[in-house]
């Protein structure tokens, strides 16, 4: 590690309130308003949820794709600590705080769709625990990793009220917290997928298989690494700081290695399930499959040559590509390729995406408000790009 | 530096969670559960249902639930299919002109809806609060409220739609058929089945119940037969009735490890809305991977040991601070 | 066209004298009119009609053989009590003919009906009491020599109409009971052609009458249904007018005579009440005008089905009846209803509107890195160039 010399960490500075902070102020404010009509009416009085897809929006994208988004912060410290390359270290704060964010939203947004919200506290009440529960273990796993991720966060905090002592004793056992930062997502990035299985055949064979946990938890490494690409362009571009492409580009082809791992089980697991007959059907199943096999397989193209890494352009977007695979997949798991029965419809009602709306804005906001105020983006050189 | 050798100690340690993922131990694996010996259940038999619905309004009062409506008059209960408030319902299947009963084409026949008290229930397994349990002596899928964190994962986990979720109240329960455990004490059984004129719903030990279902199939289409009414140990209520053209089929017999609440029809099972389901449980197939994973935290504290090592060596002490505090 | 105004009759002295004639106020003879009218399921109006044709048509002639049978369905005439309806019998209706109500025996009544045969010929109303044996050429009903076969055929070849009373004259009734020794057949079946049917047990009078009626005011017999039956009376089923209906529907049924249940007048099914499989309306027309509540189901007996054949003393009184739909109830819900709510096109629109906004928000950023690229890459194509110049100018 010593051999790697960074620029520290720095707050970026600047105002605080603009165009972008404002619109996301709005949105907050909205959802806070739908959030008091759900809590005072129940979850019937705002959303479109019912039997036959008792999880929307709300579940399917605040946490399963927001937890997978989220798996920056783990991606990258898999690769810097466990795989000891150091070279990537200057990534890992602001990973850790889009995934802090993301985590932290994704735990607040359940409390969102509970439906015994008050009851919550039973998942760390031994008396009522039940470890047969995927979701048991997903909560829980959750819970800790966002308090595991706090502290692992809390440096940053530390440096800024300059609280050295704290610092200096967290930093003896940060590297318990950074191997059960990386068990902990393992576990239950795994889960999520794993969530699916006790639905039996009510999900689609495309999407249900016993290798689900697998495929999660690849897709959730290699969406690490997407969202780092992606949130390191917008990033630079949203700052105008130069990109940190000595690191992207490398990092970049590990994710096309983890990508081709995945794809490799994916369709291994389809061929010898015997359930690739029903990608060629012509159902809406079979197309959103589709979909997201071409969202995966895109980054191959976008990136696949060395040269083609050097352009930011095709970073970003192959990135983004692979975000979008990891959406579908756990959209078509969990709402498109879910069929309880014949007659249930379910869309998201437009509070419910103004919820989600509202989540995101306060991950936009909080990222703004801790990159500008606290150290976290590595010093800015003087030679940005603009 | 990163040598070559850490690199492919991490490798390992990464790489062992995930390979354990896609191949459970078949050691572990957990086997479907079948049902308790002493199990109660109930026999459904669509060829005696002559859709009276007095099973829909016996189970709304004893289980104290209001009238739901989709008409616009909103003078009778009529809900649409069994809801957070509705644990009990007859539906009808149709085909054509709706001649000939129990007829498949041009016909039509009844078919109940309510929970099947599955020997391996996925709503128990999927549960992460213990507020769905499966009584070992009577095998009843029974709720609690006050345990209930209302997540909902049962109602998505159940292949039969039955657990349901009241949307519209802030302080919603899950409502289902608990088989009137609540009325035994006062020497009451399942209402339905109390109340039902035919027999054609039927209170009794599954293991019973389920000799009966198979004794009905055996017999000749036309003949005249006894069909017990009420509950099958119960005093005698039975009448001579004419045996239906069955499909040669108990459902419930070893769907996902057999369930408690067993039905026949002479209509196609999954025309009349009971899925295809295999006599492996998924919550057998779910928790076989989740305890070859977890069981006894052995993987994931191995996992975390082993991690715990490699990142030790990685994250220098003190290298925070260097960079941090520069 | 009949009259269909009672204020027509106001002064009408024909109503007054058959009033008389039937021992009746003028009040209760329109009304009673009105009753046969309802019964008959006719419209407004009908009532005056009727009233009209019973004061001042000329009385049909009637000639009423028994056969296999007890007399139950005269005797059920007799005993209706209000209004008199054998009064009316004798006045409203001419009979000529009928074994048990005539006073005269013998060679005197058999020349009786020859009589009044010849003298209405193609006008009288034959009504057939009993079934018919058929069995052994008929030989097990004889009345002055004649089988029952041959009478019913010699009656029949010159009446109006031929109206079968009672089920053993629809269908054979009690006496066809398996194994049905002698043969015992409808009227129906041994004229081969169709008549009209009053089946029950006895069958209510009222349906009798009203049938009669119906004929003598617009000439023609009811509209009936492929058995004979006439539909006024008998298109519906006991069970969907039943009294103890909201007992079914409810769940609640009497489990044996003299239960709780019974007690309160909850639902008789299970004790084998027929009602849901049975065609007729004495759920609706009770029986026998003793009052509220006089007919068997009311009194706390299981309908036996008398009036439908295979059920009435076909299935053992207390089997449970097979329950007849004339069609499924629409308000059973579908095996899969349509629920929840999918994409209408405000939601459908925002979410494009988001996915649009998230893509030009993306398009925009790819397209300033792309620019920034390719700036630094021809700013480093620039150097490139310069080293190269000066090593050429070297």
């Amino acid at each position: 590690m010593a051999g790697h010399q960074h620029a520290a960490p720095a707050p970026v500075g600047g105002g605080l309130l603009n165009t972008t902070t404002f619109v996301c102020g709005v949105l907050i404010a909205v959802m806070l308003s739908i959030l008091l009509v759900r809590f005072l009416f129940g979850l019937g009085a705002v959303t479109n949820l019912n039997d036959g897809y008792p999880w929307g929006l709300w579940i399917v994208a605040d946490v399963v794709v927001g937890s997978a988004f989220a798996c920056g912060g783990f991606s990258v410290a898999l690769l810097v600590y466990i795989f000891n390359r150091g070279e990537y270290h200057p990534l890992v704060r602001p990973a850790l705080l889009a995934s802090l964010f993301g985590y932290t939203l994704a735990g607040v947004g359940v409390i969102f769709d509970l439906g015994r919200w008050w009851n919550f506290w039973h998942i760390f009440w031994p008396g009522y625990s039940n470890p047969n529960s995927v979701m048991f273990e997903v909560a829980l796993c959750i819970s800790t990793y966002i308090v595991v991720m706090w502290l692992e966060f809390s440096p940053t905090f530390f440096e800024k009220f300059g609280m050295k002592d704290a610092k200096r004793k967290l930093n003896k056992v940060l590297f318990f917290l950074v191997a059960l930062g990386t068990v902990l997502p393992m576990m239950h990035q795994s889960s999520l997928g794993t969530l699916l299985v006790v639905m039996g055949s009510q999900i689609n064979p495309l999407w249900q298989t016993p290798a689900v946990p697998l495929l999660y938890l690849l897709t959730a490494i290699t969406v690490g690494y997407g969202v780092v690409l992606f949130e390191s362009c917008v990033a630079s571009s949203a700052y105008r700081r130069e990109i940190e492409m000595h690191l992207l580009k490398p990092m970049a082809k590990v994710m096309l290695g983890m990508l081709a791992a995945y794809l490799v089980v994916r369709f291994g697991d389809l061929v010898v399930r015997g359930a690739l007959g029903n990608a060629f059907k012509a159902n809406l199943e079979a197309f959103v499959f589709w979909v997201e096999m071409i969202l995966f397989v895109l980054p191959f193209v976008l990136i696949g040559s060395a040269e083609s890494r050097e352009n930011p352009a095709r970073l970003f977007l192959a990135g983004l590509s692979i975000m979008l695979g990891a959406i579908f997949l756990r959209l078509n798991g969990f709402l498109i390729g879910y069929d309880t029965g014949a007659g249930w419809h379910y869309f998201p009602s437009v509070a419910e995406m103004l919820v989600t709306a509202g989540m995101f804005a306060i991950e936009v906001l909080g990222y703004i408000l801790i990159t500008r105020r606290f150290p976290v983006l590595p010093r800015a050189e003087a030679t940005a790009a603009y | 530096m990163t040598t070559r050798r850490n690199f492919l100690k991490g490798c390992l340690a990464g790489g062992a969670a995930a390979a354990a993922a896609a191949v459970p131990e078949a050691a572990s694996a957990r086997e479907t559960h079948q049902r308790p010996p002493e199990a109660l259940g109930l026999l459904y038999d669509a060829t005696l249902c002559v859709g009276c619905k007095a099973c829909v309004a016996a189970c709304k009062q004893a289980n104290d639930n209001p009238a739901e409506f989709s008409t616009v008059d909103k003078l009778w209960d009529t809900p649409l299919d069994t809801s957070g408030y509705t644990f009990n319902l007859i539906k009808m299947y149709r085909n054509g002109t709706s001649e000939t009963k129990d007829a498949e084409e041009n016909g039509y026949a009844f078919m109940k809806t309510s929970c099947m008290h599955c020997a391996d229930p996925s709503c128990v397994s999927a549960c992460p609060v213990s507020a769905m349990t499966k009584d070992p002596k009577t095998g009843i899928v029974a709720y609690d409220p006050e345990a209930c964190i209302g997540c909902r994962y049962c109602v998505a986990a159940c292949p039969f739609g039955i657990p349901k979720y009241q949307y519209d109240s802030p302080t919603g329960q899950i409502g289902k058929c608990q088989l009137c455990r609540h009325r035994y004490k006062d020497g009451h059984y399942s209402a339905c089945a109390e109340v039902c004129p035919t027999g054609a719903t039927l209170y009794g030990k599954t293991s019973d119940l389920l000799a009966e279902a198979k004794r009905r199939l055996a017999l000749k289409p036309g003949t005249w037969t006894k069909y017990p009414r009420g509950r099958i140990d119960g005093p005698d209520q039975s009448y001579e009735g004419q045996v239906g053209t069955y499909v040669q089929h108990v459902y419930g017999e070893t769907e996902y490890g057999g369930t408690q609440v067993l039905k026949l029809s002479a209509v196609n099972f999954e025309k009349v809305g009971m899925p295809s389901l295999p006599p492996e449980s998924a919550a057998a197939t779910s928790e076989t991977i989740q305890h070859s994973l977890y069981g006894g935290l052995i993987m994931p504290i191995a996992v975390l040991g082993a991690l715990t090592f490699v990142a030790k060596r990685n994250v220098a002490p003190g290298e925070e601070d260097k960079q941090g505090g520069e | 066209m009949a009259n269909t105004s009672l204020i027509k009759l106001e002064h009408d002295t024909r109503i007054d004298a058959a009033a008389e004639r039937l021992s009746m106020s003028r009040r209760e003879f329109l009304q009673f009119c009105a009753a046969l009218a309802t019964t008959l399921g006719l419209p407004q109006g009908a009532d005056a009609a009727v009233a009209e044709a019973v004061a001042a048509k000329r009385r049909p002639s009637v000639i009423w053989l028994h056969f296999q049978e007890c007399t139950g369905c005269s005797e059920s005439m007799l005993r209706a009590e209000h209004p008199t309806l054998e009064k009316l019998i004798l006045d409203v209706i001419s009979l000529d003919y009928h074994e048990t109500l005539f006073a005269a025996a013998g060679h005197q009544v058999e020349a009786a009906r020859l009589d009044a045969m010849k003298a209405n010929k193609g006008q009288y109303v034959l009504v057939v009491e009993g079934a018919i044996p058929t069995k052994d050429n008929g030989v097990y009903c004889k009345i002055g020599g004649k089988t029952a076969i041959e009478l019913v055929k010699e009656c029949a070849a010159d009446a109006a109409a031929v109206i079968a009373i009672g089920s053993c004259a629809s269908w054979g009734g009690m006496p066809s009971t398996d194994p049905n020794p002698t043969g015992a057949s409808g009227v129906a079946k041994v004229l081969g052609k169709p008549v009209v049917t009053i089946p029950g047990c006895p069958p209510n009078p009222y349906n009798f009458l009203s049938t009669v009626v119906h004929f003598l005011t617009f000439g023609k017999l009811p509209e009936v249904d492929q058995l004979g039956r006439p539909k006024f009376a008998y298109s519906r089923l006991i069970h969907e007018n039943c009294e103890r209906r909201a007992h079914f529907d409810a769940g609640r049924f009497a489990m044996e005579f003299g239960d709780e249940g019974h007690r309160k007048g909850y639902c008789l099914y299970k004790l084998g009440c027929k009602g849901p499989e049975t065609y007729a309306n004495c759920s609706v027309l009770l029986f026998g005008d003793a009052g509220a509540g006089t007919w068997p189901v009311a009194c706390g007996h299981p309908c036996i089905g008398c009036t439908e054949q295979g059920v009435g003393f076909q299935k053992p009184i207390h089997t449970v009846a097979k329950l007849k739909n004339i069609e499924p109830n629409i308000q059973f819900p579908h095996i899969a209803e349509e629920k929840g709510i999918g994409a209408n096109l405000g939601s459908a629109a925002v979410l494009a509107a988001v996915a649009g906004a998230a893509a030009g928000g993306a398009a925009m950023v790819a397209r300033n890195l792309g620019l920034s690229h390719k700036a630094e890459q021809m700013e480093e194509a620039r150097k490139d160039e310069q080293p190269a110049k000066k090593s050429a100018e070297a």
